[in-house]
């Protein structure tokens, strides 16, 4: 039972295919307008792509390819969708909302009620059962919702962003939920935070401009990202370009020496990645090798945990409020950014 | 909400509110006109008379009927119009709402030539054995044709309003679509499809033109209050005024009915306690 996707919408410039096996979750991961939703809208049965196919196991969600034209109805597809609003159906209780998808699968009021109960109960909002979705907040809704989507049995849930409309208190209470009840069953959670992705998620997948760009464990991605999105989410700088002897060189000639792992084969796309904490920052040209030196310009100072962080060139460095007031940076200055080589690391893209 | 304390800013001009009060006047006067013409000893006999009962009767058994056929034709065409984008949606949207901008006299007259004997379908269904001019069932027709538009209207943009996220939803918790109808959107724009009922209702109630032409105005048969009104004013002018005030009442009670909204049921969700 692996649900396959390959899909196709040359309107959004959309082309992403994965798969995924029957109790993994994968966080798809990606800037603004990266293709997150029409994601979900495709696999859903919301929006219709061009052309592709979907299975989850036996069962054909659509297949457009060649001459075919087969496309499963949004209810028949069991794709239960977890947005950012929880969406509660404002006319009826708290249970009969989450009794919904069991009433429409047929069974009767009773039975529907009772798997709703369990829901509840499992959500931990059994005391508000009663209650009508005016009357709940933020999170409550949201784990009434989270209720809902798992009552209705799906095949595959997805999530889209559900922590983000959540404020600072409540999105760890349902974190810890969606971990609880995401472990043993297939889902697909769009989200913004590198916290999701390492605590819900097995697999991430980086998303950018409707092509898949960076896949795999979450850890690895983290640990070792090839795209400048997911290092970012990291928290790492990244720069990409050519494998050389000594590390890379990049597409506007930088020449970036570092440590290579083994696995990169000079003459091959590759990427030099090192954290803002190895970058020191110097007004004046530092001579003394093995160094890497960048004359950037300054584009923002803001404050990072206890340290300053200096955005320039696409670059970061973290030092501490006196180098920075030593220094005098400001915005518009241009530094030079110096980092060990061994602080660098080099592997293919 | 209905806020009315006077506490917060309006930004309206002080001008404004003399020429309003004009306009309410313009609306009031002819009401306490009529009001004072009433003759108030015979009222009760002159609108229980037999020919204003039948009258009443009739235009309340047709009114509800007409409601009926515009709910059944409404709703439909009211989610057609507002979820699904199709070729030549804005001109059918014009043609529906044509009645409200037609005479309905004209409209009286494009039925005639439509069910009427000699009519488009008329003359099949007289084949057939069914003759609607001049039936109750006219009545009914004539009244449905114009008060169609307002619970077209009314729901159309309760409809809009409303989205279609919790269909949405409701799709992939995997409720058929006839199911997401009943249990989800109808519940939804309930209180859009409740006003425009009534407003069906009280254009039906006044509905005169339409029904004279296609209905004529045979006593139990076609001849609605209205009519009857219209009639009566030619010979017992008391017993026009007083059924008029009767009418009156009706469609103060039923638009007083369609605005007294329970509660908001589509209320923003996640409302902070």
């Amino acid at each position: 039972m692996t649900f396959h996707l390959n899909a196709a919408l040359a309107a959004r410039s959309f082309e992403v295919s994965l798969s995924l096996g029957p109790a993994e979750t994968i966080a798809i991961l990606g800037p603004n307008g990266a293709g997150k939703s029409t994601l979900l809208d495709i696999i859903s049965g919301l929006l219709r792509p061009d052309t592709g196919k979907a299975t989850i196991g036996d069962k054909v969600l659509f297949d457009l390819t060649a001459d075919k034209n087969v496309w499963r109805a949004p209810h028949a597809r069991g794709t239960a969708l977890l947005a950012q609003e929880a969406l509660l159906f404002p006319h009826l209780s708290a249970l009969d909302n989450v009794a919904f998808g069991p009433r429409s699968a047929g069974a009767s009021r009773t039975e529907a009620r009772e798997t709703a109960t369990h829901w509840l109960t499992e959500v931990d909002a059994g005391s508000l059962a009663s209650r009508r979705p005016g009357q709940l907040s933020g999170g409550q809704a949201q784990r009434v919702a989270v209720a809902r989507a798992l009552a209705a049995d799906p095949d595959l849930l997805l999530l889209d962003e559900p922590m983000a409309a959540l404020d600072i208190h409540a999105a760890p209470l349902l974190r810890r939920l969606l971990k609880r009840v995401l472990a043993d069953r297939r889902a697909i959670i769009i989200t913004h935070d590198i916290l999701d992705a390492l605590m819900l998620a097995d697999r991430v997948i980086v998303l950018e401009d409707g092509r898949i760009t960076e896949e795999g464990p979450t850890r690895d991605v983290l640990e070792k990202p090839r795209s400048r999105f997911a290092a970012g989410l990291a928290g790492l700088n990244l720069m990409s370009g050519t494998v050389t002897a000594a590390g890379i060189t990049t597409d506007r000639g930088q020449v970036v020496a570092g440590y290579h792992d083994g696995t990169a084969v000079p003459g091959q796309d590759g990427v030099a990645v090192f954290p803002p904490s190895a970058v020191s920052v110097f007004l004046t040209q530092e001579h003394g090798s093995p160094r890497n030196s960048f004359h950037v310009t300054i584009t923002d100072l803001e404050p990072h945990g206890d340290q300053i962080r200096v955005r320039a060139g696409g670059l970061s460095a973290d030092i501490t409020p006196a180098a920075s007031a030593d220094l005098g940076l400001t915005p518009g200055m241009t530094v030079y950014f110096v980092i060990k080589a061994t602080a660098v690391s080099i592997y293919p893209a | 909400m209905n806020r009315r304390s006077g506490t917060g800013y309006t930004g309206i001009p002080p001008w404004i509110y003399a020429i309003a009060a004009a306009g309410a006047l313009f609306v009031l006067l002819p009401l306490v006109a009529m009001v004072a013409k009433v003759n108030w000893p015979q009222f009760i006999p002159l609108i229980t008379s037999e020919a204003s009962l039948t009258a009443l009767g009739l235009s309340l058994r047709t009114s509800a009927a007409s409601t009926v056929s515009c709910i059944v034709l409404g709703v439909p065409l009211a989610l057609v119009l507002a979820r699904s984008p199709f070729p030549g949606q804005r001109l059918l949207r014009a043609f529906v709402l044509l009645p409200l901008v037609l005479p309905p006299v004209v409209g009286g007259i494009a039925l005639l030539y439509t069910f009427g004997r000699q009519g488009l379908l008329g003359r099949n269904l007289e084949l057939a054995g069914i003759r609607i001019a001049f039936s109750s069932t006219a009545v009914i027709l004539a009244q449905t044709f114009v008060a169609l538009p307002f619970l077209v209207v009314s729901l159309e943009g309760a409809l809009r309003t409303a989205g279609n996220k919790y269909e949405a939803v409701a799709a992939t918790l995997g409720a058929h679509p006839t199911t997401v109808l009943r249990r989800v959107t109808i519940p939804l724009v309930l209180p859009g499809l409740a006003s425009g009922a009534v407003l069906s209702f009280a254009r039906s109630l006044g509905e005169f033109g339409a029904t004279l032409t296609f209905a004529g105005s045979l006593q139990g048969v076609t001849r609605t209050l209205p009519l009857e009104i219209y009639l009566q004013r030619e010979t017992d002018a008391d017993a026009a005024v007083a059924l008029s005030l009767v009418l009156v009442a009706v469609a103060v009670a039923v638009v007083g009915l369609s605005h007294r909204r329970p509660h908001t049921s589509t209320a923003p969700q996640g409302a902070p306690q």
